[in-house]
């Protein structure tokens, strides 16, 4: 099986951990990974004024570019990057008034009309590969592992480009329960880490994102799994200095969803690049013996 | 807060821009605040989304300069799925701060941002960042 992918900017250098990971569990699961040609930046957040369209332009580019490829799926991971993908993909979809002003503004690339099907990487796993056979392929069950699944808003909101209906987690807890772990039902799993805020916030001040680390804390959650960059950072990377400004009693390691799929696949551990994670992402699987090197 | 219906308090101009902007009509809005309930930045915030949604409904957009409400909203939508009168709230928040964007003002400035922080934060960070902060 081969599928089209879309990585993102930030998951080439600053979430390499994200990319690699889960390029290495596909393969590992016998999914040939080809990655779209002269893909560009997403945008980041999808525009909200009505008047807004030059800012559809730099998605719609790269659904144009899994078209001339002859997909008919294009799989991506970033929660932002998956957001921004289908939004424009909606547009084009169901906007021919818009649909049409893009197609003429780009009149150097091919018409597109929303045939491409944006799936997020955690769909494609439940229906390409289903949790029975993943279960089958798991090499170090995360046995005694209490995670919880963080999604945060753009896997879910809005409604028509949701993974899953508002409230629900399944696909990743599903996932995590055939990687032998332990789920907690998160009830801060689709409360947002105050996003880019962290623009204008002092370090370690983020009210919203201190707010989902304390509600982990008091739900007995030993690690949280994420499969956004933005939400990666906010939660792990600026935990410490939210420990040392006293806005959280105690941290909770911060993972990729794809990290902790490649370590129960049993691939080398460098291939998640956890030097990249919040400094206890690593002594934790390192204390729970689920690491595994080449 | 009351605020008085005459000349001064209403401005059917702003209110229809900030319409036309968001594609949204403010009118809607009944007071509910589940929006305020919903929302994870009220805490940063100087007035609730409910009390701007109030001061859309009148177009005061003189008040509403003023307050950070809305350059505090992360647009993570939690407002918007749970609002009973169906209004996409964080389409409101963005219409306001796109009329103050669109006068080549900026909300924060790029250059005064530490150089470590740049180094440190993830791109969609800054490109979320500066798309939603600047014009």
């Amino acid at each position: 099986m081969k599928i089209s992918y879309y990585p993102g900017c930030t998951l080439k250098t600053k979430a390499k951990n994200l990319d690699t990971a889960a390029v290495a569990s596909l393969e590992a699961l016998g999914v040939e990974v080809e990655e779209i040609e002269r893909w560009n930046c997403c945008g980041a957040v999808h525009s909200l004024t009505a008047d807004d369209l030059i800012h559809q332009v730099g998605p719609v580019r790269n659904l144009v570019r899994a078209k001339e490829m002859g997909a008919d799926k294009l799989v991506t991971l970033c929660s932002m990057c998956y957001n921004t993908l289908a939004r424009a993909n909606e547009i084009m979809k169901n906007d021919p008034e818009k649909r049409d002003t893009i197609n003429r503004f780009m009149d150097e690339e091919i018409d597109y009309n929303g045939e491409i099907e944006v799936v997020h990487y955690l769909s494609f796993l439940k229906e390409a590969i289903g949790w029975e056979k993943l279960k089958s392929q798991v090499k170090v069950p995360l046995t005694d592992f209490k995670v919880g699944s963080y999604y945060g808003c753009t896997l879910q909101r809005p409604a028509e480009v949701g993974i899953e209906p508002f409230g629900q987690f399944e696909l990743m807890n599903d996932m995590f329960s055939s990687l032998g772990a332990t789920v907690v039902q998160f009830s801060a799993a689709d409360k947002c880490c105050g996003s880019y805020q962290v623009l204008s916030s002092l370090p370690g001040e983020n009210s919203a994102g201190a707010a989902v680390i304390n509600t982990a804390n008091k739900e007995g959650i030993e690690a949280l799994a994420t499969s956004c960059p933005l939400c990666e950072y906010n939660l792990g990377k600026q935990q410490q200095q939210m420990l040392d400004k006293g806005k959280i009693e105690k941290n909770v390691p911060t993972y990729y969803f794809t990290q902790l799929l490649a370590v129960a696949l049993g691939l080398d551990v460098e291939l998640c690049h956890f030097e990249l994670n919040d400094e206890q992402s690593l002594a934790l699987l390192d204390d729970k013996n689920y690491l595994v090197t080449a | 807060m009351t605020l008085p219906i005459n000349d001064q308090s209403l401005s059917l101009k702003s209110i229809e821009e900030i319409n036309t902007l968001s594609g949204e009509s403010v009118k809607l809005c009944m007071q509910c605040s589940t929006c305020t309930g919903m929302c994870p930045m009220t805490q940063e915030m100087d007035f609730s989304p409910r009390k701007v949604m109030h001061f859309a409904q009148f177009g005061l957009m003189d008040r509403l300069v003023e307050i950070n409400t809305f350059w505090k909203c992360a647009s993570c939508h939690a407002c918007s799925v749970k609002c009973p009168r169906g209004i996409d709230i964080a389409k409101v928040m963005e219409a306001l701060r796109q009329q103050t964007l669109r006068k080549s003002k900026n909300h924060i400035e790029p250059s005064q941002m530490p150089k470590e922080a740049i180094a440190e934060m993830p791109q969609i960070a800054l490109v979320a960042g500066f798309r939603k902060f600047t014009s």
